[in-house]
């Protein structure tokens, strides 16, 4: 499977200025030979040659073609790079052309950031970044995901591991070399160190889970009385010219959620339909199930019918939104100019779904929610809930450290907690724990 | 001789060679010891002591399996010391200062009562082959003897070249020649081969040191034993003393660094960082202006002192006028000047867990020709060698090996044929990942039960420690069921944190401000606990939340290590292993999964790589 070699079209299916075809693997200089007139024996690496793209029977594209020799290339292989006209007849024509080179064979998903890991192109966190690369949907997201990959959040827990290496190689020492002069003052540092690494730490947990949103998109959820105009409201932003990524059904049976792009960020709308006050038991049970929806939700967007209802129809359910409720009254062509106003005063956005009066400022709302939450996030964000997951776990044997137990259960604390952040990085210990040990310390009597 | 077939051939008779051929004996195989000299038999080569921090568990966990060096060293030792003793016991390490040559004797003695062993005075210089098959050995007179299987415990003496400054002499120690003919056939099987180097301090004359203005260091004042079935140490038991190396003893050295076998590049084996020569550590703490050396006499009757801290391959004129600036030791006179030797190690990568070599698999190596170093690291290889050997030269399906979750002997064992070494490896309890439940204290009862299984324990340990194990969990039981209430505790005037209305004896017991008198004031019974019984409790006790994620990490562990691969692999056909990782993993040939995760360099994609290949 490795010696085959493959190839995939590393930018998207359809009309755009320059669409890029990678080959990657050992016979990568094969896909030169067989189309184009190049000579590959006198190839220049990292060289832009200009040339005809031709199959067989005729020329395809007029192309830029480059070579990159092993290792030194993104997969660590002999890799080629064709970057033709981005149409689709150019497209299909070139990698049809590719596929029918002995020992060729269409990439999978991902498998040329596989390749790369394998041949420690990269590791794990690098890897992971790269993977949100590929499926990046928007360019915020695409904006974070370089910052990682280029090692941000390698150099960040690599700093913090090696703090935490360096505080237990002195225990270590303290623990296996009883008779040897190990000076004493250092431990008195120790507790400042870690007092500052879980403050540290806990900065960048508290983000407001920004950096996993941007994966994973904004939740925004629309609630409402029905008849309120939730599914116009919904209809317009979907007919909106906004880029739609997917429309999924949900898991209940009346929510959808819509992806959008809105200013670069991802977002996600949420239907839940069917809400009503109630005096009947099961209804109300409903209502709650709905509710708890948006829990989850970064936004909730209180909809009212405002030529019928007021903002007071949420008193009994705003406070469990607490500052996450947007008051939009709908259905501003049945108001008077005068109510509007009056409206406005009492904070609520007053639109129409409609005829799209205002709906440009509702985007914009959000937008401004979405961009107050990244202001309070450190300016590297976490983008995998697995890396909080560690880093939680990190904190929490940090914060039952301390020189009020025996020594060994002190660095058991740390080493748990130099674990948990080596399961992000990938590392081993015990070499660099001893290597600090004799790198600090003169040991050997 | 010519003309039997031993099932066990143990070719040295060190530290390994002792433990090897006395355990291979002891499972039943007709073994026959080959040492150059009878009266060298279990010779402290270095350092007069045996235990210490890692080496001391190694020691109890070679004792829980009936090896012999616990009890040999109770015999022989001549200060006892409980190292770490202020600190936790998963921590603490046994050790004592030997009397050299009682020592020797005891361990001569158990040998030579050792029932299915041999032993012969005589030089191997040479393996011989029937076809591919490794069938005995050859003597230094061309005579061969047969076995099924051999097990090299060659310690320094392969290809041994000693250095003092820039003279150097062949030789496997001081006064024991050297051996040349093995390496050449282990290079011919395509084993990777090494240099590696140590080194030994001078030695001093007693008589002429200034003991009284030196500090003196003292042993425990009631010895504990190694062994779990010793019940008191009777040796006297005598001071260590300390002393130091100053600002001129260091300008010495440094004007004569020219001089030193290591600097001038005469020495090419890499040695061990924790015991490095005093010019290493000049060189390395360049800021330091002192060093401490401990003076430790190497027994009862003799007036031999061991400097601790000073090995060295500087010139011995050099060694002379150095030592000479250290108080108290102003007139001393060197009995015999500190030399380094350098010698052929096989990379341990070469061997399975069974310490079998996996190109010649009747052939087990065992002790510094695996690149270890230390006499307790040596025995506890030996054990295991001997062992596997047994059990294969009798034809035995089973196999005898220890994994990290067991003991220090499987950590070190595991670390040595999954890593490799680049410098002479020692135990620390810092490799262990599951230090707090692998302890000094609980060899026994983690490692007994398995060697009486495969026959390395005889009826005798294995009884006591039954009777031992029936009574801890006896123990266990009843303070896991003796509740007392809160408001009793309180009368009481016992102050813990009130989370729950009543306690158990054995929660009580993982507090450290609640004495044992305490416990007994509020549970009569427990004054008839036996102490070593009521401590291996209450350790739990103390240690057992962390006891229990370690278990709960073992299990995991237990999970890779019960993922078996085919030693038959061909791992340049699974899909997405990069060239490097290939060699790696065709190299060492891991046996688990587990192996395989902790090669160094082999990634964890490498590793879902290899699952997914067997899983198909």
């Amino acid at each position: 499977m490795q010696n085959q070699t493959i190839y995939a079209l590393s930018t998207v299916f359809g009309k755009s200025g320059v669409a890029v075809i990678r080959v990657s693997g050992s016979q990568a200089i094969d896909a030169i030979k067989n189309l184009t007139n190049i000579d590959t024996k006198n190839i220049k690496p990292r060289y832009a040659y200009f040339c005809n793209i031709k199959n067989k029977e005729q020329t395809l594209d007029k192309s830029l073609v480059l070579y990159f020799k092993a290792p030194h290339s993104f997969t660590g292989e002999d890799l080629v790079e064709f970057q033709v006209h981005g149409s689709r007849a150019v497209i299909s024509s070139v990698m049809y052309a590719l596929s029918e080179i002995e020992n060729f064979r269409l990439a999978e998903p991902g498998e040329f950031s596989k390749r790369a890991f394998y041949n420690q192109k990269m590791d794990l966190t690098e890897a992971e970044g790269l993977a949100d690369l590929i499926d990046a949907e928007t360019s915020e997201q695409q904006k974070y995901a370089i910052r990682q990959m280029e090692g941000g959040l390698k150099n960040l827990y690599d700093g913090w591991r090696s703090t935490l290496l360096q505080i237990l190689a002195h225990l270590e020492a303290y623990i296996d070399f009883p008779d040897e002069d190990i000076p004493s003052d250092i431990i008195s540092d120790m507790q400042n160190t870690v007092f500052k690494l879980v403050s540290d730490i806990q900065k960048h947990l508290d983000d407001n889970s920004v950096g996993e949103r941007l994966r994973e998109g904004f939740r925004v959820v629309i609630v409402g009385p029905p008849n309120a105009g939730k599914s116009s409201l919904l209809n317009t932003i979907v007919n909106r010219e906004a880029v739609i990524v997917s429309d999924i059904e949900g898991t209940t049976r009346d929510a959808i959620d819509i992806h959008l792009d809105l200013g670069g960020y991802p977002v996600i709308f949420t239907d839940t339909a069917g809400l009503r006050q109630t005096g009947e038991v099961i209804e109300q049970k409903g209502i709650e199930i709905a509710y708890s929806k948006t829990e989850q939700a970064d936004l909730v967007i209180c909809l009212f019918d405002a030529s019928k209802d007021s903002v007071q129809v949420f008193d009994n359910t705003a406070k469990t939104f607490k500052n996450k409720a947007l008051f939009v009254a709908n259905k501003s062509d049945k108001l008077t100019f005068e109510q509007c106003s009056l409206l406005q005063k009492e904070g609520c956005l007053v639109i129409s779904a409609k005829n799209r009066d205002s709906i440009q400022c509702l985007f914009s709302a959000i937008e401004n929610k979405i961009k107050s939450r990244f202001s309070s996030g450190s300016s590297i964000l976490l983008t995998r809930s697995r890396y909080r997951e560690a880093l939680k776990n990190t904190v929490l044997n940090l914060e039952n450290f301390g020189f009020d137990k025996e020594i060994e259960l002190t660095a058991e604390d740390i080493r748990l907690a130099a674990r948990e952040l080596g399961k992000i990085t990938g590392r081993i210990e015990v070499d660099e724990i001893l290597d600090k040990i004799f790198g600090s310390f003169c040991i050997g009597k | 001789m010519q003309n039997i077939c031993f099932d066990v051939i143990v070719v040295g008779g060190g530290h390994a060679g002792c433990e090897a051929c006395a355990a291979a004996a002891r499972v039943g195989a007709k073994t026959l010891l080959i040492t150059h000299k009878k009266s060298t038999i279990g010779e402290m080569s270095c350092n007069p002591a045996i235990g210490g921090l890692g080496k001391g568990h190694l020691v109890r966990e070679i004792d829980a399996l009936g090896g012999l060096m616990a009890q040999v060293i109770d015999k022989a030792g001549i200060q006892f010391r409980m190292l770490n003793a202020s600190k936790g016991p998963a921590v603490r390490g046994p050790r004592a200062q030997a009397d050299r040559d009682l020592y020797k004797k005891y361990m001569q003695e158990a040998l030579i009562s050792q029932k299915n062993l041999t032993i012969l005075e005589d030089a191997v210089e040479g393996l011989f082959f029937d076809g591919n098959i490794l069938g005995g050995v050859v003597l230094q007179d061309g005579t061969t003897i047969k076995a099924k299987t051999i097990i090299l415990t060659s310690g320094t003496f392969l290809n041994g070249i000693m250095f003092i400054g820039h003279q150097t002499s062949i030789g496997g120690r001081v006064g024991d020649v050297s051996c040349s003919g093995i390496t050449p056939y282990l290079k011919n099987k395509g084993l990777k081969i090494g240099r590696l180097k140590t080194g030994t301090p001078a030695r001093l004359d007693g008589k002429t040191i200034n003991w009284n203005i030196l500090d003196v260091q003292s042993g425990d004042d009631v010895p504990q034993p190694f062994s779990f079935l010793t019940e008191k140490i009777t040796n006297p038991q005598i001071n260590c003393h300390i002393t130091h190396t100053n600002e001129k003893t260091h300008q010495i050295i440094r004007d004569n660094f020219s001089k030193c076998a290591l600097f001038s590049g005469l020495i090419t084996g890499i040695g061990p960082r924790y015991c490095p020569s005093i010019e290493d550590k000049l060189v390395k703490f360049a800021d330091r202006t002192s060093h401490q050396i401990f003076l430790e006499p190497e027994g009862l009757n003799t007036d031999v002192v061991y400097p601790n801290g000073i090995s060295t391959s500087l010139p011995a004129d050099v060694q002379e006028q150095f030592i000479h600036t250290m108080k108290g030791l102003e007139n001393v006179d060197i009995i015999r000047p500190a030399y380094a030797i350098e010698y052929d190690y096989v990379d341990p990568q070469e061997l399975d867990n069974r310490l079998s070599v996996k190109k010649i698999p009747n052939l087990f190596l065992a002790g510094q020709i695996n690149g270890t170093t230390g006499y307790e690291e040596a025995a506890a290889q030996g054990l295991v060698a001997g062992v596997n050997a047994a059990l294969v030269s009798m034809g035995r399906k089973d196999v005898f090996t220890i994994d990290r979750s067991e003991g220090y002997i499987g950590v070190m064992i595991d670390d040595l044929i999954t890593k490799g070494v680049d410098e002479p490896y020692r135990m620390f309890t810092s490799r262990s990942e599951y230090r707090l439940f692998l302890r000094a204290d609980n060899a026994d009862m983690r490692l007994t039960e398995k060697g009486w299984q495969i026959g390395c324990v005889d009826e005798n340990r294995y009884s006591v420690f039954k009777e031992k194990k029936t009574k801890i969990d006896a123990f266990r039981d009843f303070a896991k069921s003796q509740n007392v209430k809160f408001s009793d505790l309180q009368s009481m005037g016992i102050e813990i944190s009130h989370d729950t209305s009543k306690r158990s004896a054995y929660n009580l017991m993982s507090y450290h401000d609640v004495s044992r008198e305490t416990i007994k004031q509020i549970w009569p019974d427990i004054s008839n606990v036996e102490t070593s019984v009521y401590e291996q409790v209450e350790i739990e006790a103390r240690y057992s939340g962390y006891i229990k994620r370690q278990l709960a990490d073992i299990e995991v562990f237990k999970k890779d290590e019960n993922l078996h691969l085919q030693e038959n692999i061909d791992y340049s056909q699974i899909g997405g292993l990069s060239r490097e990782m290939v060699a790696k993993l065709s190299k060492v040939k891991p046996s688990t999964i587990g192996e395989a995760s902790r090669i160094p360099g082999v990634t964890p994609a490498a590793i879902t790589a290899i699952l997914g290949y067997v899983k198909k």
